[in-house]
């Protein structure tokens, strides 16, 4: 009965693989064609040609592009991301740290993101046209138009300079107790579940209008069920693949697009780790960072098209 | 089931129905347009009422306003809708909650569309009965089951596990009835319930509903166009039309005795009389062993089809859904390229792939659709419809083309006026007319019309027969006429095929195929046909020899 979900899942996969890999191609040659030498930016003006020679020896940079790039993914495939030129740290473990605090964030975010835009969603359409539907469009609508950096800073002014309720600054470390690391992230986790609230709740309301043109829905309302009724249980289950992959989106945005919203209240995360180096021009890392956000982007979009093949009855119960 | 009080309180009692609708005309300000004039109408418990009319009549509008519904801006704004004996307009939205799905449900049309697919059909039957809390969901499964025995559905224990696109249309429908009925309502609205299916399909859901309704004793408002399925399930037939009351009476003096005269045009529509065409010596195109198929080989859908048609005359290819009938059209025009057999036309074969066949092939064979409405460009106007193919084949532009497009509009019996409307300006029966216009443009020696009355009411689609046939003496343009309707056939066709399933088991000229013995598909076919007659359906089950493939 399975066999066709699971061909399908099992595509999908090998896709998001395949495409990885290309990703990861795209994001080695790139780095490769950016102006600059690695060796001449580690050690500096002052640099002997021999001591350069060396270094470059050292580096691995004299043998081919390829031979790197395979060096390099192999590396990526065992768990060694490489060493940080700006600091000689190895990448893997100072990407661990912030990556937790990136998915800690976007995960609280996503929390109260999701589920609140899903039911603003369902209530616009409930009052479509109305003006409970106009106020949560409006209001949805204008936090998103905002800049992340303006609803950010408009956030710090009320919640943490004038009421006092929030630090400014979310600072967090190993070993934080719960509660006050949760403290520390309301501000930013705040101000991204506004960025992304609108894109959220318009595309569950859309998606759930155009399934309510259908004729089952007639039939739902008129066996009696009550209008809030008709659109949970007739109209959402069959709204459900488009508002799955915008939600997705929505996620990996959450993940890989936090670097304005991090740098705002100074939070160790990916966003700001990468922006750090890419002003250090420090390539393995920008490497590294790109390779895992292409993962994250990938990984979750597979997951919204394997959602919406599981959602359809026709695939999960074939004739 | 007979009530000795029902005579003094009627079930329902609609007195002077007004229904009014907003419509937003391009360019024009809001106007509100009145849809059911007055209308009045009682329902004894336990009988069925028939409503028929054309679309536009106000029929599916005052079943529903039964259950205090209105399908888009549509306003219950005068009359009362006295049920059980309370207006339940004056019940408010809460008043209508509590009767739809428990005093009145409802059957539509499309039961394939009127299932939720997201849910087991079993959940959908059972969810009424479950919201107004008249039985445990145990009993109501069981009565649900139970209904499905009646409405003789297969595997009755287990089809409440399927979903809605595991089943056949024909299935869905009776499980549509049976949902209907599962809640044990006083009333059931039936909104053309066999009209979206096959012939063959229709008869046994028809039988199914008549059984159901005899035995549970419910009253039914039975909504359709077609009066002879309507003559045989219904007590007493309402005729409307444009919103009025036309007739009302008993079935027998409906049928019979009509005593008006658009009642009387409903009951004559299908005689056409056209004489057979002898066949010419030669054929212009013959279709010689023909197979094609879908998905790359996978889905045979023609086997070894051969037919043959004669300049300006008539072949009908009948069949149901799925016979292949359209696949036909398809690989004679080059849209499936056949994987075996040949086309011929005027002696030589043409191209298999439409890509490769030359304009002036392209020309010879045209093409019209049967939903008119979406065979055209909505943002073009009739004229420019109509004169694309005079630039496109004969490259006629300017004054000239203005002149054959008016020319061609008089031919449809369509006038100069039209030649700036646009297709939303049109009613179906014109825009229809604009599609002819559009292919006789090309003056081509065959035209394949599939289905192209079928979305059409009775009168109107008359009037495109007719009109068909007038263009054929006029051009001596050849028809190749694609439909599952035998009516039509019998008025139109010099020759016909009857396809089953991917093969023609029937083929010769219409005296012949419709002279017995038959074999036992034309046979389902022609018996299924509902006659106007009290008394058809019983016989017509009777006399079967053989189950439709929808059942």
């Amino acid at each position: 009965m399975s066999s066709p979900i699971l061909k399908l899942i099992a595509q999908r996969i090998a896709l998001g693989i395949l495409l990885l890999l290309a990703i990861s191609v795209l994001i080695f040659a790139g780095t490769q064609i950016l102006p600059g030498d690695v060796a001449q930016a580690i050690l500096g003006q002052s640099a002997t040609p021999e001591s350069l020679a060396n270094l470059r020896e050292q580096l691995g940079l004299n043998d081919p592009a390829y031979v790197r790039y395979f060096h390099w993914l192999g590396g990526v495939l065992t768990g060694d991301l490489g060493t940080a030129m700006s600091s000689g740290q190895d990448i893997a473990t100072s990407i661990k740290g912030r990556l937790w605090n990136t998915l800690f964030l976007a995960f609280w975010a996503a929390i109260v993101a999701v589920p609140l835009a899903i039911i603003l969603g369902l209530i616009a359409v409930r009052y479509r046209n109305g003006w409970v539907d106009k106020l949560i469009s409006g209001l949805a609508l204008a936090s998103t138009s905002f800049p992340e950096f303006f609803v950010g800073y408009l956030l710090v002014y009320f919640f943490a300079v004038h009421w006092q309720i929030f630090p400014a600054i979310s600072t967090v470390y190993d070993g934080m107790p719960f509660g006050e690391r949760m403290q520390a992230i309301a501000l930013p986790a705040a101000a991204l579940t506004l960025v992304v609230l609108a894109h959220m709740m318009r595309m569950t309301r859309a998606a759930i209008l155009n399934v309510m043109q259908s004729a089952y829905v007639e039939t739902a309302e008129l066996k009696g069920l009550s209008a809030f009724s008709v659109i949970r249980k007739h109209a959402f289950p069959n709204a459900i693949a488009p508002i799955i992959n915008v939600v997705m989106l929505n996620l990996a945005y959450l993940i890989v697009g936090v670097v304005v919203v991090e740098v705002i209240f100074v939070y160790p995360g990916m966003g700001q780790y990468l922006v750090d180096h890419v002003t250090k021009r420090d390539v393995p890392v920008v490497q590294a960072v790109g390779l895992i956000f292409a993962a994250v982007y990938i990984s979750l979009n597979i997951i919204a098209d394997i959602a919406a093949i599981v959602a359809n009855p026709r695939l999960r119960h074939p004739k | 089931m007979a009530n000795g009080m029902a005579k003094s309180t009627p079930l329902l009692d609609i007195r002077n129905l007004r229904i009014e609708a907003t419509v937003y005309p391009p360019g024009e300000a809001p106007k509100t347009i009145t849809l059911v004039h007055d209308v009045s109408l009682t329902l004894e418990k336990g009988k069925v009422l028939g409503l028929i009319g054309e679309s536009g009549a106000g029929k599916s509008t005052i079943g529903l306003s039964s259950m205090g519904y209105g399908r888009g801006g549509v306003r219950i704004t005068g009359g009362e809708v006295i049920l059980n004996g309370r207006d339940i307009l004056k019940g408010g939205k809460e008043g209508f909650r509590k009767l739809r799905g428990r005093e009145v449900c409802y059957v539509a049309q499309s039961a394939a569309a009127a299932f939720n697919p997201a849910h087991r059909l079993m959940d959908q039957v059972v969810e009424a009965t479950l919201l107004h809390g008249t039985a445990t969901r145990a009993e109501a499964e069981k009565r649900a089951i139970a209904l499905f025995k009646k409405l003789s559905l297969p595997n009755p224990e287990t089809i409440g596990e399927r979903f809605p696109h595991q089943v056949s249309g024909g299935q869905l429908q009776r499980v549509m009835t049976a949902m209907a009925l599962c809640s044990e309502p006083d009333l059931i609205v039936f909104d053309e319930p066999t009209t979206a299916l096959d012939v063959t399909t229709q008869i046994d859901v028809l039988a199914a509903i008549k059984d159901a309704i005899r035995d549970t004793h419910v009253a039914a408002l039975y909504i359709t166009h077609d009066l002879a399925v309507v003559a045989q399930v219904s007590d007493e037939i309402m005729v409307l039309r444009h919103g009025r009351l036309v007739e009302w009476g008993g079935t027998r003096q409906i049928i019979k005795e009509p005593r008006q005269e658009y009642t009387n045009a409903l009951v004559s529509v299908h005689e056409i009389e056209h004489q057979e065409q002898n066949p010419g010596a030669t054929p212009f195109l013959s279709v010689k062993n023909v197979t094609a198929a879908y998905g790359g080989g996978q889905v045979k859908v023609l086997k070894n089809v051969s037919v043959d048609i004669y300049p300006g005359q008539t072949l009908a290819v009948v069949g149901e859904s799925g016979s292949g009938k359209s696949t036909l059209a398809r690989a004679i025009t080059g849209l499936l390229p056949p994987e075996q057999g040949t086309v011929t036309f005027d002696g030589r074969p043409l191209a298999n792939r439409l890509a490769d066949r030359p304009k002036e092939d392209l020309r010879q064979l045209q093409m019209i659709y049967q939903m008119a409405d979406v065979a055209m460009n909505p943002r073009q106007t009739v004229g420019t419809i109509i004169g694309r193919p005079l630039e496109f084949y004969f490259g006629i532009r300017g004054r000239e083309r203005d002149r054959r497009v008016a020319e061609l509009l008089d031919e449809i019996e369509m006038g100069k006026g039209f030649i700036d409307r646009y297709p939303a300006e049109l009613s179906g029966g014109q825009k229809q007319r604009v599609c002819i216009a559009r292919s006789l443009a090309a003056k081509p020696k065959l035209i394949i019309c599939d289905e192209v009355t079928s979305a059409l009411d009775p009168l109107v689609a008359n009037g495109i027969l007719k009109l068909l046939l007038n263009l054929q003496e006029h051009e001596k343009v050849a028809y190749l006429f694609i439909t599952h309707d035998l009516a039509t056939v019998k008025s139109i066709a010099d020759s016909i095929a009857v396809m089953y399933r991917g093969e023609v088991v029937r083929y010769g000229s219409k005296s012949k195929v419709l002279t017995p013995p038959f074999d036992a598909y034309t046979d389902l076919l022609l018996s299924s046909v509902p006659e106007m007659e009290i008394g058809w359906l019983e016989k017509a089950i009777k006399g079967r020899r053989m189950a439709s493939a929808g059942n």
